[in-house]
């Protein structure tokens, strides 16, 4: 019977704290199973060990948030079935009732849902360079999780570059950390920022926040330069400096160190997995699972919430969470009372609208690669270069992303193209020069990311537990 | 190889020693670590990749670009970036990768 299986939650960060909480109050003791060591994502992550530093010190602006949310969580804990470091890596059985595979501190082990809420978050959104895999190099996200969870720089003089509010947010976050920051290289031109006036109507403490980092950066002698497009890392080894071009010039700068990122491109190879139904968003340049305002997506029994589910952003995502619980309670029969749904909505709608306005404030860099010469490597893992990609899609015979991943290995490797796919469909779509969504979408394949296989090896299931 | 550090720490100075051996020599990193924190503070890379042999120091720090797998003594591999520090972990970070068995 499906009504003794569990309701699984995957990730415990804003938004899955979020609908763990909802489902509580509900009388329903989910599961929820999260890759990391500690709950709260990557946004609040915390450190393995108290490093005596303040909330307001590691967390900033959003210190308030991440303390309220952490506090959320400790308080859930005795009313949820919580398991961290636990990888999700497939969704199967969807014919009957379905079910993860998970990977549990060595254990493979299968566990049968009655819903299943996905809520899988982001990575960073990044684009090849020359030698973007060079030592020293990072992405913006990875920058500040170093500092936020390790409480170390990634270098001691770095140049922070690509577009987005966190570009400015984790380079003024370095230089208070006491790291020399050299620059600030914006890809945007800096017309584009003007947008952020319209957006200080919606949303002046976002607008006041990112004056506040900018002007402080200023004063303290970071160059910031706009419409930047890279050359080259400098240095052997590792990172010794970065080449560029900006207004017209060439210009190199010294640092040991680059953090860059262009937004973040949301996780939707489970979705994948359980047969959810995609659209293509043109905000995110990615496809999404479709999914109504509550997270249902076109599968039964299958939920979606967070930036996994479209780039929002935290705030939206605890709206969005509960959002879900809420949708899997009437689902379930509950009686959801009052209009509680239709307020979250409407303040993830108002979120939704602001992202509207910071993507023309930080666009995607649309052009990246009429600057970047075919012996870049596209493909970390199998160290593919951007000139195979020419040779494997040849004069126009192949414009599929999926025919191009079977023919060139992009994608296929340990990050099952987390790093790559939004990089090879800009490559394709400029080839072809057609628009992105008409490259088709990168089907995930189990498991989503690397597991030791070990024939043989301990294989347990929830029922015999 | 290099023995010039990448990360810089700027809290957790004065933590508890967390003694490893790093290419069989003895080191120590802090509790709280993560490995990949423990080896950069230390020196420039992780591994060299199976293709090209070029050295890679991580990419993410979030589990999702798989860059930063490190070769234990052992022959097995972890992923340092979401990966505690142990005492007694050994790392071999200047071999170059063979044929993925795993």
């Amino acid at each position: 019977m499906t009504e003794a299986l569990p309701i699984v939650i995957v990730g415990a960060a804003p938004a899955g704290i979020r609908a763990a909480e909802r489902l509580v109050e509900a009388g329903v003791r989910p599961i929820v199973l999260d890759e990391g060591l500690r709950a709260g994502g990557q946004i609040y992550r915390r450190p393995l060990v108290d490093d005596g530093r303040s909330y307001r010190n590691r967390y900033g602006s959003e210190a308030k948030k991440a303390e309220r949310l952490h506090a959320v969580f400790e308080r859930l804990r005795p009313s949820i079935d919580y398991r961290p470091e636990t990888l999700v890596w497939n969704v199967s059985g969807l014919e009957r009732s379905g079910h993860l595979d998970v990977l549990r501190e060595g254990v493979h082990r299968q566990i049968a849902f009655s819903k299943l809420l996905l809520c899988t978050g982001a990575t960073d959104r990044v684009l090849p360079f020359p030698d973007w895999t060079k030592p020293g190099v990072y992405t913006l996200g990875a920058a500040q999780t170093a500092l936020k969870a390790q409480g170390c720089t990634v270098g001691d003089r770095l140049v922070f570059m690509g577009s987005g509010p966190l570009l400015y947010l984790v380079a003024w976050q370095y230089m208070k950390a006491g790291a020399r920051v050299e620059a600030v290289l914006d890809t945007a031109p800096f017309r584009s920022k003007f947008h952020l006036v319209s957006l200080f109507v919606r949303a002046p403490r976002i607008v006041a926040l990112g004056l506040f980092y900018g002007a402080q950066l200023q004063l303290s002698g970071v160059k910031v330069r706009y419409g930047v497009r890279p050359q080259t890392v400098l240095g052997e080894e590792r990172v010794e400096g970065i080449r560029f071009r900006a207004g017209g010039r060439t210009e190199a700068l010294a640092c040991d160190a680059i953090g860059y990122g262009f937004a973040l491109r949301p996780e939707t190879q489970l979705a994948d997995l359980a047969g959810c139904r995609f659209r293509f968003e043109d905000r995110d340049r990615a496809w999404l699972p479709e999914r109504d305002a509550q997270g249902r997506t076109s599968r039964k029994d299958i939920y979606v919430s967070g930036d996994g589910s479209g780039i929002a952003g935290a705030d939206a995502a605890e709206i969005d969470g509960e959002l879900a619980a809420l949708a899997i309670l009437q689902d379930i029969g509950n009686t959801v009372a009052g209009d509680r749904p239709r307020q979250l909505t409407a303040a993830r709608a108002r979120i939704l609208r602001q992202r509207e306005i910071l993507e023309s404030a930080f666009p995607f860099p649309r052009d990246w690669f009429e600057t970047v010469p075919p012996e870049t490597t596209l493909c970390r893992c199998e160290e593919i270069r951007i000139g195979e990609i020419h040779c494997a899609v040849g004069a126009g015979s192949i414009g599929e992303i999926n025919r191009m991943k079977a023919l060139s290995r992009v994608g296929m490797g340990r990050c099952q193209g987390r790093m790559c796919s939004a990089a090879a469909v800009e490559v394709l779509s400029s080839i072809r020069k057609v628009e992105p969504k008409e490259t088709g979408r990168l089907r995930a394949q189990a498991p989503v990311k690397p597991i030791p296989l070990g024939f043989g090896g301990p294989l347990d299931t929830e029922e015999s537990r | 190889m290099s023995r010039q550090a990448l990360f810089k720490r700027r809290y957790r100075r004065d933590e508890e020693a967390i003694p490893f051996l790093l290419n069989g020599l003895p080191e120590a990193g802090r509790r709280g670590d993560t490995v990949m924190t423990a080896i950069l503070s230390l020196e420039t890379s992780l591994r060299r990749t199976e293709f090209t042999g070029e050295s890679r120091a991580g990419f993410c720090l979030i589990g999702a670009c798989q860059d930063c797998f490190v070769m234990m003594a052992d022959g097995s591999r972890v992923r340092a970036c979401s990966t505690a520090l142990e005492p007694g972990m050994a790392f071999l970070t200047d071999a170059v990768e063979g044929v993925e068995h795993d």
